[in-house]
């Protein structure tokens, strides 16, 4: 007899996805959007790991992050898992391995009733010195992200990016170069790039950034001499920052904070910059294209890899990627997930 | 070309038009004619291939992607240059050569039918980058829309030349591309080409809008009042090289209106409002409309539409410039040229005696009934024809908006600047059906706005259109009927193409009511009561 399709045991719920047993009850969810039991989380990113929840299973890095976001007291009970390492909740045996998206990201894979389901929660397939690569894992349902999922996106390599800065530093030496990157991830990853490109000298960073940076330190990720962008007087410009480069969460480069910075040239780091309206309605002088995130080709050359029987997709552009799917003659379904953010990458 | 398609990318991404022009002077500075002259054409919009129409791009695009793969992209990205450009897909083996250069490109393209037009800009694309594809694909459709209008552009040139840019403007008309003759008078290689006596654009003197602070200083014996009419502001010019009609931004719209553009005897300068209908009898602004958007309209348009000038002013009168006469004297000869021309599609906008400026309140408010006037204009009796907004000369005061309270319906992505946000709103308002006019009232929709929030409104409409989506048409979302927004518009008409039978003239958000359910948004009815009649 073949295995029950596994859309008997997985699903989603208005709560997220849930692995539930043979009453259609929740054994556990994953990535919750809500409060709930028990609850496996991908990453760290605040809008897959939200606090409250009774019993988190994530990497160790995971935890570890969510604790120095919301406080130890983020969940009545934590169980870390290694990569690799199995745990079974009813019927369904649990292992994480990475997904390359930011620190301790993983996709999880789920093994029950003769059927092997991956979700492989945000991932990227470039390479990225912040964090262990993505492995692909045969399976027969793959439940996919598409926040990148259009032809147009195809990101560049991200040292040949992340050089840009390193022209443009040389060409405007008086100019404080600011480059706005999400904090958990794209923060740490361009310090890391900077440094892969030759950059010695102290980057600053907004004080929202110093704890994960201090975190990312401590899990062995060099990140070099980091300084606080926040010495001297308030709301004036600080001529110690001029030609030197210095990363602040996107939503301060508007804030009164960066009046600080003297003759600011305004970067942004992210996906979306590829689209040059889109980068320029965000008011960014440079656009850095640098997503933590699949492009399209990673995305279907991913699904090709792992060549699942169905491919599931939880958020993003599922439209284009349904065709393209389709086209290839892979069955998918969108799965219509909503709160998950994807604007802020 | 790699180097123009920068320039085009530094000016998209540069907020300060000072900068712009900074880019802009220094690239003209640095590139060798003619493809300086090229540039300068593809940046004031007088450059564009015949054959690369954006249907020719869409060819070219669906020869390397699905259909449907390419129009979901396009719909996200907005703009067709930027969307091709990044799907390009990239030739494994990059032929070893350089992409051509503006000269080359314009001559290539020159006589090149569509089937060797698509092969040239192909092989072009196989050998650029991202950028560069970007930029040449504008290039070759028209309409850059990097954020550097045709007057920053001709700033540019003054900055980088240093000559007062009215020079620039005065002489446009007398110039083609590749601008031989402007630039050897820029690089002061030979004299300015003479536009005396020619039919060109002269700079236009603007009105700011009225405080009410400047309310009590308007008395008739300083003052002159007329009616500010609904049409669109034009100058005709007639010389030695014919009779040419420019918009207000100076671009020459000559052949949309032959009406007024025939050879004159009389040779001057004349500044008024173009309206549709005839002189004693006006149509309203949308039919204007049907007439501004043809470049060359049909005999049968023109017969069902006309349109005539109603001039305010006049500039220059034979071999006199009157620019720095006071108004009231210009409006003598103004009156004087008009009953000597006397031609069919040319009147005079009459001086309106009053009494205080209570009274003018009065008129502005009742400019409403009409409908064809917007309000009024009052300019100083002495006030000189200087260009642009000069404080204290002439003053506009319209009438003021109507509002409604009306239910959002469909959102779409905007285009350009907007592109990738939710910002153009179809809403909706209830209505009885006619059937049954005692049950329940449904939405229909009555307009559309794209304008009047701030940007962050905008992301906060965006926000809640991603969360609201209760149906998708293609690149159109059906929204929950539940966000009320309060929009501004100056005039509703009955109108055929809508299905609720009403158009509104230039609706834009005024304020987004979070906070009111959609069942007290505005009945059709309500809205109908101020058709214009």
């Amino acid at each position: 007899m073949p295995p029950p399709h596994p859309s008997r045991w997985i699903r989603p719920l208005a709560s997220g996805l849930a692995v539930i047993d043979g009453m259609g009850a929740p054994r556990f969810h994953i990535d919750a959007t809500r409060a709930n039991e028990t609850v496996i989380v991908t990453h760290g990113h605040a809008d897959h790991a939200r606090p409250g929840h009774k019993h988190v299973i994530a990497t160790p890095e995971t935890l570890a992050i969510m604790e120095a976001r919301y406080g130890a007291r983020f969940a009545e009970q934590v169980t870390p898992l290694n990569w690799h390492e199995t745990m079974r909740i009813g019927d369904v045996d649990i292992h994480l391995v990475p997904a390359g998206h930011v620190l301790g990201s993983a996709q999880i894979v789920l093994d029950s009733q003769g059927s092997r389901v991956v979700v492989s929660g945000d991932y990227k397939r470039k390479p990225d010195p912040t964090c262990a690569a993505f492995e692909p894992v045969a399976c027969d349902i793959f439940i996919t992200e598409a926040t990148f999922a259009l032809p147009v996106f195809s990101h560049p390599d991200p040292l040949t990016e992340i050089s840009r800065i390193l022209t443009s530093l040389a060409l405007f030496p008086a100019r404080a170069h600011v480059i706005g990157a999400y904090s958990l991830g794209k923060a740490q990853r361009v310090i890391a790039l900077l440094r892969q490109a030759g950059y010695e000298a102290p980057i600053f960073i907004h004080g929202a950034l110093q704890k994960l940076c201090q975190l990312y330190q401590d899990h062995g990720i060099d990140l070099g001499k980091l300084e606080p962008a926040t010495s001297g007087q308030k709301g004036m410009p600080q001529p110690a920052l001029a030609g030197q480069i210095v990363i602040a969460p996107p939503s301060a480069l508007s804030d009164r904070w960066s009046r600080r910075l003297p003759d600011p040239l305004i970067i942004m780091a992210s996906g979306w910059m590829q689209v040059k309206q889109r980068a320029k309605q965000s008011g960014v002088e440079m656009p850095l294209i640098l997503s933590d995130h699949a492009d399209w080709n990673d995305l279907l050359a991913t699904i090709d890899e792992v060549d699942p029987k169905e491919v599931w997709i939880t958020h993003g552009r599922e439209d284009a990627l349904m065709r393209a799917l389709s086209l290839k003659g892979v069955t998918a379904k969108a799965l219509h997930l909503i709160g998950y953010e994807d604007d802020a990458e | 070309m790699i180097r123009f398609a920068r320039l085009l990318e530094q000016l998209l991404f540069t907020p300060q038009r000072n900068t712009k022009i900074h880019h802009l002077s220094e690239w003209f500075q640095n590139t060798p004619m003619p493809d300086r002259g090229w540039g300068l054409a593809a940046l004031v919009g007088e450059f564009q291939s015949k054959k690369a129409k954006p249907a020719l791009i869409r060819a070219m695009a669906s020869t390397k992607i699905d259909a449907e793969l390419f129009a979901i992209s396009y719909d996200f990205v907005g703009d067709l240059a930027e969307t091709v450009a990044l799907i390009w897909p990239e030739p494994h083996l990059r032929p070893n050569s350089t992409p051509p250069t503006l000269s080359s490109i314009v001559s290539a393209l020159g006589d090149a039918n569509a089937e060797e037009t698509k092969t040239l800009i192909s092989q072009w694309l196989d050998i650029s980058d991202t950028t560069t594809r970007w930029g040449l694909l504008k290039l070759t459709t028209g309409g850059l829309r990097v954020g550097a209008s045709a007057r920053t552009v001709r700033l540019a040139l003054a900055h980088a030349y240093g000559k007062p840019v009215e020079h620039i403007e005065e002489i446009w008309p007398l110039i083609q591309p590749p601008y031989t003759a402007l630039f050897d008078w820029l690089e002061d290689k030979s004299p300015r080409p003479n536009a005396d006596g020619k039919a060109v654009f002269r700079p236009l003197m603007l009105a700011h809008p009225l405080n009410d602070q400047d309310m009590a200083s308007i008395t008739p014996e300083n003052w002159l009042v007329e009616w500010k009419w609904d049409g669109a502001r034009v100058q005709l010019a007639s010389g030695q090289d014919g009779v040419r009609l420019f918009s207000r931004s100076g671009d020459d719209i000559s052949s949309g209106f032959p009406e007024l553009t025939k050879p004159l005897d009389w040779h001057g300068t004349l500044d008024g409002e173009l309206l549709a209908g005839q002189p004693h009898d006006i149509a309203s602004f949308q039919d204007l409309q049907q007439r501004l958007n043809r470049k060359k309209p049909s005999v049968k348009l023109m017969q069902t539409v006309p349109v005539f000038l109603r001039a305010y002013d006049i500039l220059i009168d034979g071999e006199n410039d009157l620019r720095q006469m006071p108004i009231e004297h210009r409006r003598e000869i103004l009156q004087q040229t008009l009953k000597t021309l006397d031609h069919p599609a040319i009147d005079l906008s009459a001086v309106l005696p009053f009494t205080d400026a209570q009274q003018l309140d009065e008129w502005r408010q009742k400019c409403r009934d009409g409908g064809l006037i917007e309000g009024l204009m009052i300019k100083a009796r002495n006030s000189v024809y200087h260009q642009g907004r000069v404080k204290g000369q002439w003053f506009k005061w319209k009438r003021d908006p109507l509002t409604a309270d009306v239910v959002l319906l469909y959102a779409q992505r905007g285009h350009g600047k907007r592109s990738s946000f939710f910002s153009d709103y179809t809403f909706a308002a209830w209505a009885n059906h006619g059937d049954q006019p005692d049950g329940e009232p449904v939405l229909v929709p009555v307009g559309k706005a794209y304008s009047g929030f701030s940007d962050a409104e905008l992301k906060k409409l965006d926000a809640f259109v991603r969360a609201n989506t209760i149906q998708r048409y293609g690149p159109v979302r059906e929204l929950k009927k539940t966000l009320v927004v309060e929009v501004a518009f100056d005039a509703i008409g009955l109108s055929s193409r809508h299905k609720s039978g009403v158009a509104m003239r230039f609706p834009r958000f005024q304020r987004i009511r979070w906070d009111k359910p959609a069942h007290e948004a505005d009945h059709l009815d309500t809205l109908m009561k101020w058709i214009d009649s």
